[in-house]
């Protein structure tokens, strides 16, 4: 018997509910080993979303999966390994938080959205990963498109990620 | 199993065209892992004392008619959920989110945030007390009203059963009208959305209650 409740649109008021403070900030930015994490969101025509609303989960440094409290309200110490982030009035998002551990790092992506009627999910990968060739989900996906999941390095503290829901750039998303 | 969750290109609601994804999902090769089949930990030292009480969050309190909201965040199997965050946000009784973007001309309440916040207790239940909700108009086609409905947003055990979704009211009439409520083509499957009023939840001389129970998706894991 599945009984699951079915998803409905975030849609277009959920800022001043959903977004807190914190959100972003997994860790304070000024944490020695924080890297930064942002990008925009964009449509089938290109255009920016105002309206979106990004999470994060993932595995610590040490490439556990975090069991801390602390993602609503940070202690500046714990490590909770969840992050959120409603885009700005240009569709850009940011998120400070550490590297994961482990062999492939990567992020969990969900996005929701006005006119998504259900989240998106995906992941980030990091460049340079030497794990990434190895990868069974990243292996699963069309070479032409694998670029979509892999984030692009600024500088040794910044990685750029942008999410295309539509179009010939889209960004991977999966079936879960 | 058949997916109860609306597709993502539903033209008549007309966010979604340039928004739903055109490519096929990828199946995860050998399916998601640890970070995806475990959800993010919230503790009670977290949440406020009234974050669970839209109707006590100001000085006075709100206009409109005051209701209990509650049910239980349930897994495929239907076993009790505990210890999951569950938010809701909502209009107030004018129809009205206190929202910067929403320019419905119908007043603000003072005494009404309409965003709220819990955990669920060992038993799976979460319980808000609010303002029923208004209807409100919004541009999606000519004369285009929502039926009255409070947004939830619940977490689960896995990322991947992460859900946001709407709760609606028993015998609203704008339900015909509504793309969004529409986007979900089984009449079976819509009801699942509707809360039901319940006297046992109802406390005499003070506010009418309603059930409405969550049951999030399956885990892969558990499918296989």
């Amino acid at each position: 018997m599945n009984e699951t409740t079915p998803s409905q649109t975030v849609g277009p008021f959920f800022g001043y509910a959903l977004p807190y403070g914190d959100g972003p900030r997994v860790v304070p930015e000024w944490h020695p080993d924080a890297i930064r994490i942002h990008g925009g969101v964009f449509d089938g025509a290109g255009e920016p979303l105002p309206d979106a609303l990004l999470e994060i989960w993932q595995a610590g440094p040490d490439g556990e999966v975090p069991r801390a409290v602390g993602a609503l309200t940070r202690d500046g110490h714990d490590f909770a390994g969840f992050g959120r982030c409603g885009t700005d009035a240009a569709g850009h998002y940011w998120f400070s938080t550490l590297k994961p551990g482990g062999p492939t790092p990567y992020l969990a992506l969900l996005v929701f959205a006005r006119g998504l009627l259900k989240p998106v999910i995906t992941r980030i990968y990091f460049p340079d990963e030497p794990g990434n060739a190895g990868d069974p989900v990243l292996s699963g996906v069309p070479p032409e498109r694998r670029d979509t999941l892999v984030a692009v390095r600024e500088h040794d503290r910044s990685y750029r990620f942008d999410v295309r829901l539509q179009g010939e750039q889209e960004t991977v998303f999966f079936a879960v | 199993m058949s997916d109860p969750h609306p597709p993502y290109l539903h033209p008549p609601y007309q966010s979604t065209p340039l928004r739903a994804p055109s490519r096929p999902l990828i199946v995860p090769a050998y399916g998601p892992d640890a970070v995806e089949l475990s959800s993010p930990v919230f503790g009670h030292s977290e949440l406020g004392t009234f974050d669970n009480d839209l109707t006590r969050q100001h000085r006075g309190e709100p206009l409109g008619e005051r209701i209990i909201v509650t049910g239980r965040v349930l897994d495929s199997s239907g076993r009790p959920v505990p210890n999951t965050l569950v938010e809701v946000w909502q209009a107030n009784a004018s129809g009205r989110y206190i929202h910067a973007r929403d320019q419905h001309p119908a007043p603000l309440d003072p005494n009404f945030t309409g965003a709220g916040r819990c955990l669920t207790d060992a038993d799976g239940r979460y319980r808000f007390v609010t303002i029923k909700p208004g209807a409100y108009p919004w541009r999606n086609h000519h004369n285009a009203w929502r039926p009255a409905h409070i947004h939830f947003s619940v977490f689960g055990t896995a990322f991947t059963q992460r859900l946001v979704t709407q709760m609606y009211f028993p015998g609203d009439p704008l339900f015909a009208y509504d793309p969004i409520f529409g986007s979900i083509a089984d009449e079976k499957v819509k009801e699942r959305l509707i809360s039901r009023l319940d006297m046992d939840t109802t406390v005499p001389e003070w506010a009418l209650g309603y059930q409405w129970d969550i049951v999030l998706g399956a885990i892969p894991a558990e499918d296989s």
